[in-house]
């Protein structure tokens, strides 16, 4: 794998990820999270659309004029999400009604954009699809994460109602956490996902910050044990 | 040149916040006897579990944010949260909503936005808003006053209520809830009842609820007290009562047969303790004494607005809260001019 893939990949994961970093698309991110399913089939779509938007506007890169360049992206954007709408429509209706307005709604996540505009109008096809699909991964990460939090916290229980994303086959997946629980309503209401999305920041910021004071300290011994060997 | 030479620190004295904090305990004082006397011991046990919890988690964010625990602890700021906290909670509220509420506001509402002296938003009233949108049913169950009970809630049955949520044998689940004078005043207007008819029922005194009155009456005494010593200055307080009192005079001029009288508003529910203890909260409240007046009268017209045409019975929390939200814009037009600067 070449180095630049691999920053892609670090970039988009974790280094500038579109929801910790980029803080983009929080809109439908803090809307649909509230049970790991919703999140899930948001960040599918998305993902799906951020590899479709990406490749087609590498594509067509050195055909878009400059200075009309942000209309072309929406109109390429909103043609993919409006045949993802349908497909969803089609094969996860129920799940399709319950996410509504947020899937049209992905035509104007910031982070599509921010990538069309950002890496794909300017690189080749192979890195721009990475991009995409790395970007949207992290996203889906965040998503997923913060549902998942969201739904113990709030009703206790996991991957309530996969069937509407795996079938009918998924209707035991649900996993109850905690036995017997009440509910803390608060996470389940958009409060909740301002303030868990602000924990997982905070998470992601501490976890850099201790990985640069171990850097730090982790070539200061190094140097420490090799500044005897320095001749004078 | 013969020059003076001072040297700072100029302060002399107690360290003033705890002493602020001190006395602000002291003044709540009479009002948590009555509370006690009139809706029996889970008061009491509410304060030494949020007492606890307030300072457990105070300690621990400290030590997260690697602050001198001593200095901040003894300062009394989490007490003060904690003793508002607990009495604003129905008395027999089981452990845990005590415990979330108690956390939620030292730990969010306090020491994430910096701490104490950095909170944009009062810490007792984001947890008692928290609870009340978490848990409508727990929050909403009051106790009916000792006098009109069935039968008398006892300390040890207290505490089996609010650890273990059963319900000790000789009391019945109508001995330990009952609509509170505001929820009722509601209720039974929104039936067509006027409301000089709903106070015949026997929950009702001359001002407002039995009991609720004293209650708010204490509340009142305290902050009265807290003026006298000059902890808090008049304005926020005269102002949240004044405006309270003014629409409420003025909507029952208009209409005697659909709203209660402005006595019934000044002595129920939170209007005291919001108006002296939790209005005037110095960190998160308005600075400037245009922007106090402003702060208070809004706080009033939005408890009654929240309180007769919202969704909850009782409107101190939501309007504390929103006004803090003005404060920073508040603060901003109500600078007074330097004096002999342009205007």
């Amino acid at each position: 794998m070449t180095p630049l893939y691999k920053s892609i990949i670090r970039d988009g994961l974790w280094k500038n990820n579109p929801a910790l970093v980029q803080l983009l698309g929080l809109c439908p991110l803090l809307a649909v999270s509230n049970t790991v399913i919703n999140g899930l089939g948001l960040g599918l779509a998305t993902i799906l659309t951020l590899v479709a938007s990406n490749g087609i506007i590498s594509l067509c890169r050195h055909h878009i004029p400059d200075e009309a360049r942000l209309p072309v992206f929406v109109l390429i954007i909103a043609s993919i999400v409006t045949a993802i709408e349908l497909s969803m429509s089609a094969w996860f209706h129920e799940l399709y009604l319950i996410l509504g307005i947020f899937i049209p709604l992905i035509v104007t996540n910031c982070a599509i954009t921010g990538r069309a505009e950002a890496f794909a109008a300017r690189n080749p096809v192979g890195p721009a699809i990475v991009d995409g699909f790395m970007m949207g991964i992290g996203f889906t990460a965040v998503l997923v994460l913060l549902g998942a939090m969201r739904e113990i916290l709030g009703q206790g229980t996991l991957f309530s109602e996969a069937h509407l994303m795996f079938g009918e086959i998924a209707r035991h997946f649900t996993i109850i956490v905690i036995d017997d629980y009440r509910g803390f309503l608060i996470a389940l209401l958009p409060p909740g996902a301002f303030i868990g999305l602000g924990l997982i920041v905070a998470l992601k910021n501490v976890l850099d910050a201790r990985q640069v004071t171990h850097n730090v300290s982790a070539t200061t011994t190094l140097a420490e044990k090799h500044s005897p060997q320095v001749p004078n | 040149m013969g020059l003076f030479k001072l040297t700072p620190p100029f302060l002399s004295g107690t360290n003033r916040v705890t002493d602020h904090m001190v006395q602000l305990s002291l003044a709540l004082f009479p009002a948590i006897i009555a509370l006690v006397y009139y809706f029996g011991p889970g008061v009491l046990i509410n304060i030494i579990l949020a007492t606890g919890v307030a300072l457990a988690s105070e300690a621990l964010m400290l030590n997260l944010r690697q602050r001198p625990i001593k200095p901040y602890l003894s300062d009394g700021s989490a007490l003060v949260t904690a003793l508002l906290i607990a009495v604003s909670l129905p008395p027999l509220s089981p452990w845990w909503l005590t415990t979330v509420g108690t956390l939620f506001a030292i730990i969010f509402a306090k020491h994430l936005y910096g701490g104490l002296g950095y909170n944009p938003f009062n810490p007792a009233m984001v947890a008692y808003v928290l609870l009340l949108i978490s848990f409508p049913v727990e929050m909403t169950s009051w106790l009916p006053i000792t006098s009109l009970a069935e039968s008398q809630v006892t300390f040890s049955s207290a505490l089996q209520i609010i650890f273990t949520e059963q319900l000790p044998q000789q009391l019945s689940y109508d001995a330990i809830s009952a609509a509170t004078p505001l929820d009722m005043m509601k209720t039974q207007i929104g039936l067509l009842q006027t409301p000089s008819e709903i106070m015949e029922n026997p929950v009702f005194s001359r001002f407002s609820g039995e009991g609720w009155q004293w209650v708010n009456f204490w509340f009142a005494i305290g902050g009265i007290f807290l003026i006298y010593r000059k902890i808090i200055s008049w304005h926020i307080p005269v102002a949240v009562i004044v405006s309270l009192a003014t629409i409420a005079f003025i909507t029952w001029l208009i209409s005697p047969e659909t709203t209660a009288s402005p006595l019934f508003h000044l002595f129920s529910g939170a209007t005291m303790i919001g108006a002296f203890f939790i209005a005037t909260d110095p960190v998160s409240g308005a600075t400037t004494i245009k922007g106090r007046l402003i702060f208070g009268a809004g706080i009033g017209l939005l408890t009654y607005v929240i309180r007769v045409w919202g969704g909850y019975p009782d409107g101190i929390a939501f309007a504390v809260i929103l006004m803090n939200m003005l404060v920073p814009l508040i603060d901003y037009y109500t600078q007074p001019r330097v004096y002999g600067a342009n205007k």
